[in-house]
């Protein structure tokens, strides 16, 4: 049992039997999958191939863009058939159908009548028989493999480098890049690697099968993760209503437990939602609180689900990329709810078909669990590299939501919060448009775990509340950041066309001067320069004077400009957009510099011809 | 001296209080010299309030002078592209009065768009551009970097061959965000997330209230 706690929680019924109990099994080939580029937090992956090109299993398709991305893989065989938009699952839905660029691949054998329907239930299990059981399929689903890697015996970059490749994410939700993740040493010192197998959320069981199935490899994910984070322990966290996977860790670390030098510890929890919150899961087992806007690392810790894990091993140990997922598929609505292991891009009516969807029962479609989920307006959106679980749910199981009645300020809300906010306030806040007050009472702290909203006796929807304040508020920020480079471009255009008019007019200075340079040897024309500035002597060198005050303020921007970019593509956390603005800033810092160096020089050069024409007599006022 | 300032106290008070003057005086005008501000700080605060779009609309060239004509008593509603969220701004941080916005407010973010196949490649719209955010050379053909490009409508004018039209902003998945729901007494928008379980928050009720009373 945890020896912390963390404050509020609720108890939602699990309703996990419903597909807890079929063994896990392999989706068929699908005979056309739509992969998109954005099936993971950060920047969109940039398509590789061609409509019409031909690709194997495992084929990279899109590379990663920027810091934070992840490379897409073909998950079947076949030819590219187009590059478009399509719908997919994402949880902006709400606001109307979401498109995504999409690759989509149509399989080899499509026409030759595979991909039929049939359950199967051999091919699971083993890794190395993942592709037995499909006959004629197997020779169609042409894989091609990156090298297999011994991670003991491999360094660090290579290790990463090949997390990165192989596209894996988180799984579990959030689909942040692993690689990203692996890096974390460079930042923080991690002390505990936590698998995260609470699974707190109803429903969903697809942790709770890739443990049963899985169990070995997902430790030596953990071993692999526990080596590259440099954690000095392991810490299994997960709930006591998932008794066989229990079992089967327990196994497993009894299997091999003794040579290894990362010592693991299984600590099983009291069901309560949301104990898999990572924050909540990290004070239940390690009983220190993540800052306020952190993360987990700042205090040691490092979270991973138990299938980003299994994928990293598989990527590492077999070269295989991210091209399937464990997928859970529930609710009443389904003959046979369960757990299958499908290929990326699947279409979900064919999964769904799978388990046996009744069409009339079905009331509303949920990728995600019933309590952080979102609603899909159609089936035919693609399995992507978050979806962790559909729920096919019949209206009788999932009524319709009841009218929002006022707040009664009864508090149950304060009680329920896991993250110690005061959802009553931030709902005043959010209603009322009051931005800056609900950031003031930590908005942002918000896990969006719809504890709040299940407890609230009005129905009042909370979390859509908090979710549209801080999209406002993000909106709002975005637009700032926007203008504030759009300033910066305008300065620096101001700046060049500075530069330009004093670089036009040094040269017209010089063009000037030419002609009468010659003759003036030492002393013949006294002062024939026919320029209105007789009395500028004075106003010359304060000028002049201003001017290097100038060209001294311009050449610490410059330095200044080029530490901060030093100083910001070093932390290497920045995006593009924040690295390039700090690059226009230089370049504007640098055009300023050049423009009040060809101003000064202009002058000089003035003054120089001047002082020689008027004789040695006179003091040259620049000096 | 001395000792005529120890027997009068007056003259010593004067000559302390005289002294304490110099002093001061002499660190308040050296400090007002070596920590000079340089430029307008408030037209600083002024400008990051602007939307940058450096369109012009307001009348100046820029939305610099226009802070700069706002600092010296021009009035806040001259600019279409803050519209009334930046007026508000601006009259919060001036202690002024907001009044309406004089002009269209647009009601969409606009970017730039080149009719490719039309444009002549003439360079009149790569000059008009405030933030450089057209590409392109003479006689070849321009192009708007989108993301870079402020909606600011400059560029549409100097056009010889009118092949550039403003076109609202596509909107990508992530700068959408999810509206506010509509309010007590109307259901929430059911569509938006999986919600509640109606049926088994009852049973959870029930089960919490016996636990409570057994």
């Amino acid at each position: 049992m945890a020896d912390f706690d963390f404050p509020g929680g609720i108890h939602p019924p699990g309703r996990k039997a419903l597909s807890a109990g079929a063994p896990l099994a392999q989706a068929p080939l699908p005979r056309q999958v739509i992969l998109p580029m954005t099936q993971h937090l950060g920047l969109a992956a940039e398509p590789l191939v061609i409509p019409g090109q031909r690709v194997r299993t495992g084929e990279v398709i899109a590379r990663a863009q920027g810091m934070i991305s992840a490379p897409v893989h073909a998950s079947i065989t076949g030819i590219v058939s187009a590059i478009e938009e399509r719908p997919v699952p994402h949880p902006s839905a709400a606001v109307g159908e979401t498109r995504a660029l999409c690759i989509v691949i149509d399989a080899d054998y499509a026409d030759e009548g595979f991909g039929e329907l049939e359950q199967k239930d051999e091919g699971f299990g083993e890794l190395e028989r993942k592709d037995e059981g499909f006959g004629e399929l197997e020779q169609k689903d042409d894989w091609l493999r990156m090298p297999p890697l011994d991670w003991r015996a491999s360094d660090d970059d290579t290790l990463i480098e090949r997390l990165h490749e192989s596209g894996v994410v988180g799984l579990g939700g959030a689909g942040f890049p692993t690689a990203v993740k692996a890096r974390v040493r460079q930042r923080h010192e991690i002390d505990t690697l936590i698998l995260n197998a609470a699974e707190c959320e109803p429903y969903i069981t697809a942790d709770d099968l890739a443990l049963r199935h899985y169990s070995a490899d997902i430790l030596e994910g953990a071993r692999l993760f526990a080596r590259l984070t440099g954690a000095k322990r392991v810490v299994i966290g997960i709930e006591d209503n998932k008794p066989e996977a229990i079992e089967a860790l327990n196994q497993a670390l009894r299997h091999e437990s003794s040579a290894e030098d990362v010592p693991f510890e299984l600590k099983i929890l009291p069901t309560r939602y949301p104990s898999g919150g990572e924050k909540q899961l990290v004070q239940l087992l390690t009983g220190r609180e993540v800052p306020s806007r952190g993360l987990p690392a700042e205090v040691g810790v490092l979270c991973h689900n138990p299938g980003t894990l299994l994928a990293a091993l598989r990527s590492v140990r077999d070269g295989e990329p991210l091209i399937s997922r464990i997928v859970t598929l529930t609710g009443e609505a389904l003959e046979r709810p369960g757990n299958v292991e499908a290929r990326l891009g699947t279409p979900l009516h064919e999964l769904l078909r799978l388990a046996g969807l009744q069409a009339e029962r079905l009331s509303r479609l949920i990728q995600g669990g019933p309590m952080m989920g979102f609603t899909l307006e159609s089936d035919a959106v693609p399995l992507i590299k978050t979806s962790n679980c559909l729920i096919a749910a019949t209206a009788e199981e999932l009524p319709p939501v009841p009218r929002e009645q006022p707040c009664i300020r009864c508090g149950a809300c304060e009680a329920a919060c896991p993250a110690s906010l005061l959802p009553q306030q931030l709902y005043w806040f959010a209603k009322g448009g009051e931005h800056a007050k609900a950031e003031l009472f930590n908005l942002f702290d918000c896990i969006e775990c719809g504890a709040c909203a299940y407890v609230c006796p009005s129905h009042i929807p909370l979390v859509q509340y908090y979710r549209a304040s801080k999209g406002e508020i993000r909106a709002r920020e975005q637009e700032a950041r926007k203008a504030e480079r759009a300033r910066h471009r305008f300065e620096f255009r101001q700046a060049r066309l500075a530069r330009e008019e004093a670089e036009k007019q040094a040269r017209r200075q010089a063009r000037r001067q030419r002609p009468q340079a010659p003759p003036s040897t030492d002393d013949s024309v006294p002062a024939a320069h026919a320029r209105p500035a007789p009395a500028s002597d004075v106003d010359r060198s304060a000028q002049v004077r201003k001017l290097k005050i100038a060209q001294a303020a311009a050449r610490a921007a410059v330095k200044k400009a080029e530490k901060n970019l030093a100083r910001t593509s070093e932390a290497g956390q920045s995006d593009a957009a924040e690295l390039d603005d700090l690059e226009t800033q230089l370049a504007t810092a640098r055009e300023n510099l050049q423009a009040t160096e060809a101003r000064l020089a202009a002058l000089q050069g003035h003054d120089q011809d001047q002082a020689r024409n008027s004789g040695k007599s006179e003091e040259t006022p620049s000096s | 001296m001395l000792e005529l300032l120890a027997d009068n106290d007056i003259l010593a008070a004067i000559a302390a209080l005289l002294g304490m003057a110099v002093a001061f005086g002499a660190v308040l005008g050296f400090a007002g010299q070596y920590f000079k501000v340089e430029g307008d700080p408030v037209v600083e605060q002024i400008d990051a309030l602007l939307p940058q779009t450096q369109c012009g609309q307001c009348g100046y060239p820029g939305c610099k002078p226009y802070a700069e004509a706002i600092s010296q008593g021009d009035e806040l509603n001259k600019c279409p592209p803050g519209g009334e969220t930046t007026i508000a701004a601006l009259a919060d941080l001036l202690g002024r009065e907001a009044k309406p916005l004089d002009g269209e407010a647009q009601d969409v973010p606009r970017v730039a768009y080149i009719r490719e196949e039309e444009c002549i490649g003439c360079t009149k719209c790569i000059q008009a551009c405030p933030v450089d955010a057209i590409l392109g050379a003479a006689k070849h053909m321009h192009t708007v970097i989108i993301d870079e490009c402020t909606g600011c409508d400059l560029c549409v004018e100097p056009c010889p061959v009118d092949c550039i039209d403003m076109l609202p902003r596509s909107d990508e998945p992530e700068d959408r965000h999810w509206p506010r729901p509509p309010g007590p007494g109307r259901r929430p928008l059911q569509h938006i997330d999986a919600g509640l379980i109606a049926s088994d928050r009852q049973s959870v009720r029930e089960d919490d209230r016996a636990f409570l009373h057994g």
